[in-house]
């Protein structure tokens, strides 16, 4: 067996080699995002890869896929579950002839998200099995079980890994990859693929009498298991198992919980054995509530009854804190450690020459008192600038517009999307604010590519995930097809160009679109793009801090003057906003 | 606690921490250890204090707690004060000298600390300071900065220096294995090996 330190998500998609997936799509998002990126970038695949244009149209794919038989892998970030809600709870009832399994990433501490939701409750909603890895190494080894399983019972599983298990390395014991060779064959079956009330209704109490043969084949693969030490118990799952593993004390029993749902016989045999039990879990109170509800007289020590947070994501630490207040660990081995205060903060900000920054810019420069609705990707990072008022979900940028427009509000409203999230789920609401005769702008910031996530290409970049040349979307007619008449593109490098096209755009009544395109400064400088650095005249230079306040980490302040550091990319706006023209291209002075 | 050698690796996105990581992990699996790893992915890497948690001989979680470190490496003195309470009474520090001021020192006015505050501050614990830059450029690039890095580390670390070098080799680029040995040559001398 070959053993290599790797990520958790790379170990994720080795192990869907391994499998012999067939097909495999989904919507990137972080912590999701590199089991499609390790699948994609394979030199020889013997599988279909896409990146979808969201979670639901990714979902259905698969699903269909699944129906004709082959082995489909649907990733996403757990609130891309969220989008592919609909045909998720359906596709219970449908079932799967092919493996089906579907990755959602949780993400506790909301480390690049906008909730913390608990993909385990969908799973329970749905009434499919759910895995839930404690490791790396266990993440690995339970895909090829996640396929069986589907395969078994004929049902989609849902693999959730949360951002401890995709973004921690580790080192894994790999098997053979073997190609993926079933050919899909569509079986007519209306029965089971027509859900009329007919069939819907006899196909709901077969997914129910699917549940109690599920909860003992999870027991028997060994994901939920064991170990009988003493009078007193805990019960952890997920990542949270491999902390308590590092804190359990001599005498104290410990389950751990990686298979839902739970076998509720096994578990009260278990509970029963012992004079107390905690259960140690992140997110939502998923097997505690399971645990209450086969403990009988025994007491039971968790987030009910305030032992352990609902909320954030759980850490050696933080479990040793839980389980010495509620008694079972007698001393608490760290020691608290003195943090140093007041240290200027160090955020995530935008790139230096990234065009999202002279966008808004111009954006703020036009629209002085304005509603700044904005949506998900980079360009979140505009709340630093003061011109992101609202994000919810993505493409909600768009809709919170029309909303805010219709509700009586006075002022302009001028909101911000980028290119793949107004192609995820954006193009609904414009169509939407067009119909109903909203007054608004909309910027769509249009960088090519879904560059949060790790640079995925999407139908506006011309390249597939697997780098295959493909029209590319035209978001001009997209938008005029939607019925907006004021669609202009500029280049937000071009500060005067940009301030020009808002100002007309504000003149106008009814849906106002500005697609504002210039490559990521990323995929610029990757693709070679050269434009020469920017540099201040310091004689010139009055030290007014117009260039310092537009924000770029490539602009720093020292002795009254401003300074260019070597992290300018020489989009140059900031030459374009000096009042005194101090900023000149190097060697061009 | 649990046996294993924790090491904490800060910077600032895109400084390389993943890859320094990477290869303290690569050298672990060489010494058929075991070993665990944390990172910082997604939205939280533009520019951002980043971190590696990196456990070798490590069994049970990624994460490494508060005041258990055993060694911090830092590409920037200020995110090496910013760490320092993950590390243990006796934890020591490899920093590089360079001190990169956030962009919110200059837009919101906040008061960053002096180098000779900082340096002062880091001092309660053993310290091995460097000006990695310096070194890597004098190695023929300024890329290797994190291998002169780990190469001042090495001396603290329950690592063979061979084979630190060996997966040095085997994770840089082919076109740089030269200048990266080089660097890793450097850096320890530069360490005061043991």
């Amino acid at each position: 067996m070959e053993r290599k330190y790797l990520l958790g998500n790379e170990a994720i998609a080795h192990a869907c080699l391994e499998s012999g997936v067939d097909f495999v799509c989904g919507y990137p998002g972080t912590p999701s995002s590199e089991v499609i990126d390790t699948l994609r970038a394979q030199p020889e695949r013997s599988y279909y890869l896409e990146w979808s244009v969201n979670e639901k149209v990714a979902l259905e794919n698969a699903l269909a896929a699944a129906w004709c038989g082959v082995r489909a892998l649907c990733t996403m970030k757990h609130v891309g579950l969220n989008v592919a809600a609909d045909p998720l709870m359906t596709s219970a009832y449908t079932g799967v002839t092919g493996g089906l399994v579907i990755m959602s990433a949780d993400d506790p501490f909301a480390h690049s998200s906008q909730n913390e939701q608990d993909t385990r409750c969908y799973a329970h909603f749905a009434r499919v099995p759910c895995l839930d890895p404690a490791s790396v190494q266990e993440a690995h080894d339970m895909i090829p079980s996640a396929f069986e399983l589907s395969e078994e019972f004929g049902l989609p599983v849902i693999f959730r890994p949360t951002t401890r298990i995709c973004h921690s390395k580790g080192d894994v014991g790999l098997g053979p990859v073997v190609a993926g060779s079933r050919k899909g064959e569509f079986h007519k079956d209306p029965r089971q693929y027509v859900v009329i009330p007919a069939h819907t209704r006899v196909l709901h109490k077969k997914l129910n009498e699917k549940q109690p043969a599920i909860r003992k084949r999870l027991v028997e693969k060994g994901f939920n298991r064991y170990e009988i030490r003493g009078k007193t118990a805990v019960i952890a799952s997920g990542i949270a198992s491999s902390y308590v593993q590092e804190l359990l004390p001599e005498g104290v029993s410990f389950m751990k919980i990686g298979a839902y749902p739970i076998d509720e016989e096994w578990l009260g045999e278990f509970v029963r054995k012992h004079e107390k039990v905690l259960v140690i879990e992140e997110l939502a109170p998923e097997v505690e509530e399971t645990v209450r509800q086969v403990a009988g007289c025994v007491p039971v020590f968790g987030k009910k009854n305030g032992y352990a947070p609902y909320e954030g994501e759980l850490s050696p630490a933080a479990v040793a804190t839980i389980m010495e207040k509620a008694g079972f660990l007698k001393k608490n081995p760290f020691v608290p450690s003195e943090v140093v205060q007041n240290l200027p903060v160090r955020p995530p900000i935008l790139c230096a020459g990234c065009l999202h920054r002279g966008a808004f810019y111009a954006i703020k420069k036009v629209f002085k008192d304005a509603i700044y609705p904005s949506d998900i990707g980079c360009y979140t990072l505009g709340l630093q600038l003061g011109v992101v008022d609202t994000t919810i979900c993505m493409g909600a940028s768009i809709t919170v517009a029309s909303g805010i427009a219709h509700s009586g509000e006075t002022r302009d409203v001028v909101c911000t999307i980028g290119d793949s999230t107004f192609l995820h789920t954006g193009i609904q609401g414009l169509m939407n604010a067009v119909y109903n005769g909203a007054n608004m702008t909309v910027v769509i910031l249009d960088n090519r590519i879904t560059a949060m996530t790790g640079h995925q290409p999407n139908p506006n970049t011309g390249l597939t995930a697997c780098g295959v040349e493909t029209p590319p979307v035209s978001l001009d007619a997209v938008c005029r097809a939607c019925g907006v008449r004021f669609v202009e593109t500029v280049d937000p490098y071009d500060l005067t160009d940009m301030i020009n096209v808002l100002q007309e755009a504000k003149k106008r009544t009814g849906v106002k679109v500005i697609i504002a395109k210039q490559m990521c400064v990323i995929s610029a400088r990757r693709a070679g793009v050269k434009r020469g650095r920017y540099t201040v005249d310091t004689e010139a230079c009055t030290g007014c801090g117009t260039c310092v306040r537009f924000g770029c980490p490539a602009i720093e302040f020292a002795d009254e003057k401003a300074r260019i550091n070597e992290l300018c990319s020489g989009c140059a706006v900031c030459a374009q906003l000096c009042p005194v023209g101090a900023i000149t291209r190097e060697g061009k002075r | 606690m649990t046996g294993s050698y924790d090491i904490l690796i800060v910077g600032i996105g895109g400084q390389g921490t993943i890859l320094a990581s990477n290869i303290l992990g690569e050298a672990c699996l060489i010494e058929g250890r075991q070993v665990r790893g944390a990172e910082t992915h997604g939205m939280a890497q533009r520019g951002g204090s980043v971190e590696s948690h990196i456990r070798i001989d490590g069994q049970y979680g990624p994460l490494i707690t508060p005041g258990q470190a055993d060694l911090l490496i830092s590409f920037d003195l200020l995110e090496a004060l910013r760490y320092s309470h993950y590390l243990k009474k006796d934890g020591k520090i490899v920093v590089n000298r360079h001190l990169v001021l956030p962009t919110s020192v200059y837009t919101q006015k906040l008061v960053a600390p002096t180098e000779e505050e900082i340096i002062a501050a880091l001092k309660n614990h053993e310290l091995c300071l460097l000006d990695a830059d310096r070194i890597a450029t004098e190695a023929g690039s300024p890329l290797s900065q994190n291998v002169v890095m780990l190469g001042a580390a090495s001396k603290w670390m329950p690592l063979k220096p061979e084979t630190l070098l060996e997966s040095v080799k085997r994770l840089v680029p082919k076109k740089t294995i030269e200048i990266n040995a080089k660097a890793f040559g450097m850096g320890r001398v530069a360490g005061g090996k043991n």
